[in-house]
């Protein structure tokens, strides 16, 4: 596949789970739609591209692990994992409902392809160490990639990962910050700032790349290109909008964590619906634009 | 009962038997391992003890990714601060991820001796007996604390073992198996009964002892799994004496005492007294003079065993 052939066939899945994310929050009720949006091209790089993953083969142990630390976007991971046949895509309607395989958040007991329940803020990067730990000490070549969310890195647990990773070489380690600049109570650096996130993570001793997180040619280079030093862990911090993709919602804190009305509902999936047939068009036409 | 051992001294040991004998375990712990004894594990095994360094939250998160991979990941630090400081990662990771997580802290109770309240931890065993999955096991000295963690090691799910620092003495032969889930008689007896765990066995066989000289027949029960807790083994008991006394360096609220009197409340409704902390925090002192300060001696079971007699 051409270059171009790669993004677009990736940036296809990303527009069908948007599309599949305020589908099932609005048949939910309710849900997270700003942080799932946020992450959908990140997520969509991964899992159609750069994670080694079997879904006939969940426990395939050479695969690569992701950790969601920013367990309130479950949308976005299942959104993912019904695109790649974890489960069947039937099964997104029954998001957060009693009985579902797909819980508020992500529950491994539960859902098939999700490696650790997560959903408590800030717990995600020293399970990703640990488990990039346990594979350096049983020589598995599979990688960990850990997504953060801005708001979560308030969280003290966040940095002692950080400082954590670096100090035993977890090289097979990636984090990647969606960072939307948004939380429940609004911006991020008026609620509490963050200062430079980049800078800290640096300050902690990892590689450091910046991209935005809607640009799939820049994820794909910063989460594929290996680190100069094997030993060190990369942390990647993807500039994203909150609740990309739907209009009403970008950039707007309030849609962290509310289902869109009926009217809402229909509107985003008209956004939604145009962006996935002219991202479909593009990947049959080879990734020519 | 000459020999003196803390059951803290079995967790670094039994680790290196565990390691030995193929059992994949690892240790995580927070700059205490010399304390806690994991530092003898990672002697023998170089790779297999992590230090995250003064972070009780990342030492439980990173044990927990251990255990995702197959591993089975005891962790250490001090009960106060290996619950307290890092309960929810507890709860929201280890439980409800349900891994093989050992969490084995040192230091609990009040036993811990001149450090005061801030590091005397009285209310463990409340905390980690309400989560769903976890198991909660309280050894009497240094042989049960080795076959305690010989059995979580080897059964899949979180475990708690409650670990002190203070030297006790050995009750139990060498030949001692541990039940997980059954409580055991130490000594029968027809008035009442005495169920307690760890260092409070020694203080139970004591009042026992006393009692005895009165013509009181006590039947001592070692509680040493308090969850899954060993309904039909104390409620035989109660039934039998009438009259039930709980022992425990622990606060009243929530552990022993509480289990007993819940279980008992519905199967057993028999005069109970509880001995233990009386929801209070701690203070300095050395071990022995905490024990009276607090009502945790062998007189004092004695004391309340004869009440709860005189209220049947």
């Amino acid at each position: 596949m051409t270059d171009a052939g790669r993004i677009a066939a990736i940036e296809a899945k990303a527009a069908r789970m948007r599309y599949d994310i305020v589908e099932m929050i609005a048949e939910a009720g309710s849900g997270h739609p700003g942080g799932s949006l946020s992450a959908a091209d990140i997520v969509a790089t991964l899992y159609f591209d750069v994670l080694r993953h079997d879904p006939t083969r969940p426990d395939w142990p050479e695969r690569d692990r992701f950790v969601l630390s920013k367990g309130h976007a479950a949308p976005v991971l299942y959104a993912a994992l019904a695109e790649a046949g974890y489960f069947g895509r039937d099964h997104l309607v029954t998001l957060r409902k009693l009985g579902s395989i797909l819980q508020g958040h992500p529950d491994c007991l539960k859902c098939s392809g999700v490696e650790v329940s997560t959903g408590s803020l800030g717990q995600g990067l020293a399970i990703a160490n640990g488990m990039a730990l346990a594979l350096k000490l049983d020589e598995n070549p599979a990688r960990v990639f850990c997504l953060l969310g801005d708001g979560e890195l308030q969280e003290g647990e966040v940095w002692e990962a950080a400082m954590f990773a670096p100090h035993h070489g977890l090289g097979n380690v990636t984090a990647i910050v969606d960072h939307n600049g948004l939380q429940i109570d609004g911006a991020c650096d008026e609620v509490m700032c963050l200062g430079g996130v980049a800078e800290k993570f640096a300050a902690f001793g990892w590689e450091v790349r910046e991209t935005s997180g809607h640009d799939v040619e820049g994820l794909l280079d910063a989460l594929t290109e290996p680190p100069a030093d094997p030993a060190v862990p990369v942390a990647i911090i993807a500039y994203t909008v909150k609740g990309k993709g739907v209009s009403f919602m970008e950039g707007d804190a309030g849609w962290h964590g509310k289902a869109p009305s009926a009217e809402q509902t229909a509107a985003a999936l008209a956004e939604l619906g145009s962006l996935l047939d002219a991202a479909m068009t593009t990947m049959t036409e080879g990734g020519a634009r | 009962m000459s020999e003196k051992r803390a059951t803290r001294e079995a967790y670094g040991a039994t680790l290196i038997e565990l390691a030995n004998e193929g059992v994949p375990v690892v240790a995580v712990d927070a700059d205490l391992s010399g304390s806690t004894t994991t530092a003898k594990f990672g002697a023998a095994y170089p790779d297999r003890l992590i230090n995250v360094g003064i972070a009780e939250q990342n030492m439980i998160g990173t044990a927990a990714g251990l255990a995702v991979e197959g591993k089975v990941a005891f962790t250490g630090s001090f009960a106060v601060f290996a619950t307290g400081r890092a309960y929810d990662q507890i709860r929201n990771t280890v439980c409800y991820s349900n891994l093989d997580v050992k969490v084995a802290p040192t230091h609990s109770g009040i036993t811990v001796g001149p450090d005061g309240g801030s590091h005397q931890m009285l209310e463990d065993i409340a905390l980690m007996r309400v989560l769903p999955g976890m198991r909660v096991l309280v050894p009497a000295d240094a042989v049960a604390a080795r076959a305690a963690i010989h059995v979580a090691a080897t059964t899949p799910g979180p475990f708690y073992i409650r670990l002190g620092r203070a030297a006790v003495p050995v009750i139990y032969d060498d030949d001692y198996t541990f039940e997980l889930g059954r409580a055991r008689v130490l000594r029968e007896g027809s008035h009442v009964t005495l169920a307690a765990c760890g260092v409070m066995v020694e203080q139970a066989l004591a009042a026992a002892g006393q009692l005895e000289l009165e013509g009181i027949n006590a039947e001592v029960i070692d509680v040493s799994t308090i969850k899954p807790f060993d309904t039909a083994t104390l409620v035989a008991s109660a039934l039998k004496t009438g009259a039930v006394v709980t022992c425990e360096e622990h606060s009243i609220i929530g552990g022993l005492g509480s289990a007993v009197a819940e279980a008992f409340g519905e199967h057993a409704p028999v005069p109970l007294a509880r001995v233990g902390v009386r929801d209070v925090f701690g203070t300095s002192g050395e071990p022995a003079e905490l024990m009276a300060h607090f009502g945790l001696t062998g007189a004092d079971i004695a004391e309340a065993a004869r009440a709860v007699i005189g209220r049947r």
